[in-house]
C-alpha cells in the first residue's frame, strides 16, 4: 500500500469563542507535496494546530480523518503515533531535557515496549541526520530548544522529523527567521523526506522556499478558507502581485468592511 | 496551644550512656548541659509552617549493636543501588542504625592525615580536633530546643578531617541506613577543611518505617578554612514514619568554597535548614536543593546564605515538585550584612505543582544591609505548562511520559549537581518512585 491519507472536511474551529476556520476542506495524499499560502491571521496555523490536536482550538464542525480514522477522537499523542507531525511556528523550549534524550523517548513511543532502539543504532543515525543538516553535534546534548537561535529551532524541528518518519507532516513556517544557506538545508532535509509514503503541506508566506521544494498543489487560504487552488505557478503569481487580484476575482471583502456592511 | 511534652531522658541515663560510650569529659559536661536547657528552649519556628503538634521530642533512644558489614553483598537491593557497581569499598562507611558497620579509607588518604570515620571513634582518638569544632561556631547547643535535644542525646554520626593543602578527587560517601523502625536517629555530621584543602561528601538517610513512628534530629557542622573547597552533597530519604530536623550549616573563610546539593527526599514531616556563613573575604556558596512532596506530608525548607565577607558570593537554588495533598514551603534567605561590599546574592525558588490539593509556597527573601552590593531572586509557583506538554506528546509521547521528561528537566538543575553518579542515578529513581 502507498502512502496515507490525510482528509480535512468542512472544519470550523473557534479559539476562545470566536470562530476562526469556517469550512476548510483539504486532502493531503502520501508523496504529495501541497504549499498552504495567505494573508497574516487567516488561520493557517490555526489549522495545522486544529490537525494536531492543540489543546486551545476547538472544532466545532466537520472532519479530520487519517486513513479513515477520526483524528478528533485521539488524543495529540495517538496522533503522532497514527502518523501526524506538525513541525511548530513557535516550539516550546524544555529546560533539563535533552534534544537526544528527548529523541530517544520520541522514537521508543512509536515503538513497541521491548522493541526499543538500540542505542547504537539511534546515536548513528541521529548523527547522520545532524550531519546532514549541518547541526553542530553539540546541539544533541544541549536542552531542547531552550536558548536556541530562531534559525536552530527550524532546523531541530527538520531535525525531529527526519528522525521520527512521520506519513503526514505539517511544516509550520518552517522558513520563517532562516538565513540563505539554513534555507537550503532545510529544505534538503525536507526533499529527502519525499516518497510515495510521506506526504507534506508547508505553510509559508514566501515563495523562495518553493524555489527548494517544488509543491505539488498550491493552495491560498483567507478569512478562515481555502479560497483557492492550484499548482505551482499559483504561488508564483502570489509572489509576484499579492493578494488583491484573488479578493477581486473572488469578491472577498476585508472582514472590518463586511462588518460595517452588514 | 503547644505541647508541654516533658523530656523522656534524664541526667542519670545521659551520663550513663556518655559512659557506655567512652566519651570524653567535654562531651558528657556538653551532654549534661544541653539537656538543662532543652526544656526551656522554644522550638524552632520555621517560617509558615506550624510544627507544635509534630512529635520531635517523644522517641525511642535505646541503644543495641546491629551487626557489622563485611561485603556490600549483605546489604539490600535497595541499598545496594547507592554505589557504583564495582566501587571499590574504599572511602565508604556505613552506619547501621547507631552502628559504625563499615568504615574503610584509603591507606594513601590515611596517611596523608585525613580523618574519617564515626563520630564516637573521633572523639575518642581526636578529642581536641572535635571538641574545638563541635557545636559550637556553626550549629549552637542553644539555638532552639531540638539542637539542644541534639546535643545531648546524639547517637550517631561521622567526623571528616582534610589536612593543610590536601586535595582529595574521589568522593567519600556515607550511608546511615536506620534499619530498625524504632530507635531515633540523632546524627552528626563533622566536615572540616583545613586551609588549602579540597573535599567531596556525599551521604544518605534511609529507613524502611512507613507506620511506625520515629524522630530524626540530625546536624551538619562543615567548616572550610582559607582557600578550602567542600562539596557536599546528600540524598534525604526517610520513610513516611520519621519526623525530620535537619540543620546543615557550613562556615566559609576567605577565598573558601562551600556548595550543597541537597536531594531531600523525606516521605514524612520535614523542616529543613540550611544556612552557610560566608565569613572571610571572597568566600563563595551555592546551595541548590530539591524536594519532591506527596502524600499528605508537610515540609519547610529553608536555604540561607548570610554574607559577612568582601566580594562574597551567594548562589540560592531551590526546586520542589508537589503532588497529592503534600504542603511544602521554601524560603530562600540571602542576607549581605554591612560592611560586606561588592558581594552578590542570587536565589531562584521554583514550584511545580501536580495537584489541585498540593500547596507550594516560595518565600524569596533578600535582606541588605550594604549599599555597595549586586543582588537577584526568583520565586515561582507554577503547574506543567500545557504547551510543553502539547509540543511533546506531538512528538508522541504518552501524557505520563511527556510529564516524566518534564519534571525530570525541571529538577535537573539540582540533581546534576549530586557528585556521585551512583547516588544521583539514585536520586532520580527515588524522584521517580515518589512522582509516579
Ligand atoms: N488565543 C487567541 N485568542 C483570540 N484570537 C486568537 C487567539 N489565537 C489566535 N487568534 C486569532 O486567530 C486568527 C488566526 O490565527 P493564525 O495563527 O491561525 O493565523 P496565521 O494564518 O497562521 O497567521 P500568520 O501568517 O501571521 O502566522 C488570528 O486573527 C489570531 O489573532
Ligand atoms: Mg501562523
Amino acid at each position: 500500500m502507498s502512502g496515507s491519507v490525510l482528509e480535512v472536511k468542512n472544519l470550523h474551529v473557534s479559539i476562545e469563542d470566536k470562530e476562526i476556520l469556517k469550512g476548510v476542506d483539504l486532502t493531503v495524499k502520501g508523496g504529495e507535496f501541497h504549499a498552504i499560502m495567505g494573508p497574516n491571521g487567516t488561520g493557517k496555523s490555526t489549522l495545522a494546530s486544529a490537525i494536531m490536536g492543540h489543546p486551545k482550538y476547538e472544532v466545532t464542525e466537520g472532519t479530520i480523518t487519517l486513513d479513515g480514522e477520526d483524528v478528533l477522537e485521539m488524543e495529540v499523542d495517538e496522533r503522532a503515533r497514527a502518523g501526524l507531525f506538525l513541525a511548530m511556528q513557535y516550539p516550546s523550549e524544555i529546560s533539563g531535557v535533552t534534544t537526544s534524550d528527548f529523541l530517544r523517548s520520541a522514537i521508543n513511543a512509536k515503538r513497541e515496549e521491548g522493541d526499543e532502539i538500540p542505542l547504537m543504532k539511534f546515536i548513528k543515525e541521529l548523527d547522520k541526520d545532524l550531519d546532514y543538516l549541518d547541526i553542530d553535534q553539540n546541539m544533541a546534548t544541549r536542552y531542547l530548544n531552550e536558548g536556541f537561535s530562531g534559525g536552530e529551532k527550524k532546523r531541530n524541528e527538520i531535525l525531529q522529523l527526519m528522525q521520527l518518519k512521520p506519513d503526514i507532516a505539517i511544516l509550520d513556517e518552517i522558513d520563517s527567521g532562516l538565513d540563505i544557506d539554513a534555507l537550503k538545508v532545510v529544505s534538503k532535509g525536507i526533499n529527502k523526506m519525499r516518497s510515495d509514503n510521506f506526504g507534506c503541506l508547508i505553510i509559508t508566506h514566501y515563495q523562495r522556499l518553493l524555489n527548494y521544494i517544488t509543491p505539488d498543489f498550491v493552495h491560498v487560504m483567507m478569512q478562515g478558507r481555502v479560497v483557492k487552488s492550484g499548482g505551482p505557478e499559483l504561488a508564483k503569481r502570489l509572489e509576484a502581485e499579492g493578494y488583491e487580484w484573488i479578493k477581486e476575482e473572488l469578491g472577498i471583502e476585508d472582514e472590518e468592511t463586511a462588518e460595517q456592511n452588514a | 496551644m503547644t505541647v508541654e511534652t516533658k523530656l523522656p531522658f534524664n541526667q542519670e541515663y545521659i551520663q550513663a550512656f556518655s559512659k557506655d560510650r567512652n566519651e570524653p569529659g567535654w562531651m558528657a559536661t556538653l551532654r549534661s548541659k544541653a539537656l538543662e536547657m532543652a526544656d526551656s528552649l522554644d522550638m524552632p519556628k520555621p517560617d509558615k509552617t506550624k510544627i507544635s503538634n509534630w512529635n520531635f521530642t517523644d522517641f525511642q533512644h535505646s541503644y543495641k549493636e546491629a551487626a557489622k558489614i563485611a561485603s556490600l553483598d549483605e546489604l539490600p537491593e535497595e541499598l545496594k543501588a547507592y554505589f557504583d557497581k564495582d566501587a571499590s569499598m574504599e572511602n565508604l562507611y556505613i552506619q547501621r542504625n547507631q552502628t559504625a558497620a563499615y568504615n574503610s579509607l584509603s591507606q594513601e588518604l590515611q596517611d596523608k592525615g585525613v580523618i574519617f570515620t564515626d563520630i564516637f571513634t573521633a572523639m575518642n582518638e581526636h578529642s581536641e580536633l572535635v571538641e574545638k569544632y563541635y557545636m559550637s561556631d556553626a550549629v549552637a547547643v542553644d539555638q532552639n530546643r531540638l539542637t539542644a535535644l541534639h546535643a545531648a542525646l546524639m547517637n550517631g554520626g561521622v567526623f571528616v578531617y582534610v589536612p593543610k593543602n590536601l586535595q582529595i578527587e574521589d568522593p567519600l560517601q556515607a550511608i546511615f541506613w536506620q534499619e530498625d523502625t524504632d530507635s531515633a536517629l540523632l546524627n552528626h555530621v563533622l566536615v572540616v577543611a583545613e586551609e588549602g584543602s579540597s573535599v567531596t561528601y556525599v551521604e544518605n538517610y534511609i529507613s524502611h518505617n512507613d507506620t511506625e513512628e520515629t524522630v530524626a534530629n540530625l546536624v551538619t557542622e562543615v567548616f572550610a578554612h582559607d582557600n578550602a573547597q567542600v562539596a557536599y552533597g546528600a540524598v534525604d530519604n526517610f520513610a513516611a514514619g520519621t519526623t525530620t530536623y535537619v540543620n546543615r550549616r557550613g562556615v566559609a573563610q576567605r577565598d573558601a568554597q562551600i556548595n550543597w546539593a541537597l536531594g531531600q527526599m523525606n516521605d514524612g514531616n520535614t523542616v529543613s535548614e540550611n544556612i552557610t556563613y560566608l565569613l572571610g573575604d571572597n568566600a563563595n556558596s551555592e546551595a541548590k536543593a530539591v524536594s519532591v512532596g506527596r502524600g499528605k506530608q508537610t515540609q519547610n525548607f529553608t536555604s540561607s546564605i548570610r554574607q559577612f565577607g568582601k566580594e562574597t558570593d551567594a548562589y540560592i537554588l531551590q526546586r520542589g515538585v508537589m503532588k497529592g495533598g503534600a504542603s511544602t514551603i521554601f524560603n530562600a534567605i540571602g542576607k549581605i550584612e554591612h560592611g560586606a561590599t561588592k558581594s552578590n546574592s542570587e536565589q531562584e525558588s521554583r514550584v511545580l505543582m501536580l495537584s489541585e490539593k498540593s500547596r507550594g509556597d516560595a518565600n524569596p527573601i533578600l535582606l541588605i544591609d550594604e549599599d555597595d552590593v549586586t543582588a537577584g531572586h526568583a520565586a515561582s509557583v507554577g503547574r506543567v505548562d500545557p504547551l510543553q506538554m502539547y509540543y511533546l506528546m506531538s512528538r508522541g509521547l504518552e501524557q505520563e511520559e511527556a510529564e516524566r521528561l518534564v519534571i525530570h528537566g525541571f529538577l535537573a538543575p539540582v540533581v546534576s549537581q549530586i557528585p556521585i553518579e551512583s547516588v544521583r542515578k539514585q536520586l532520580t529513581q527515588v524522584i521517580e518512585r515518589k512522582v509516579y
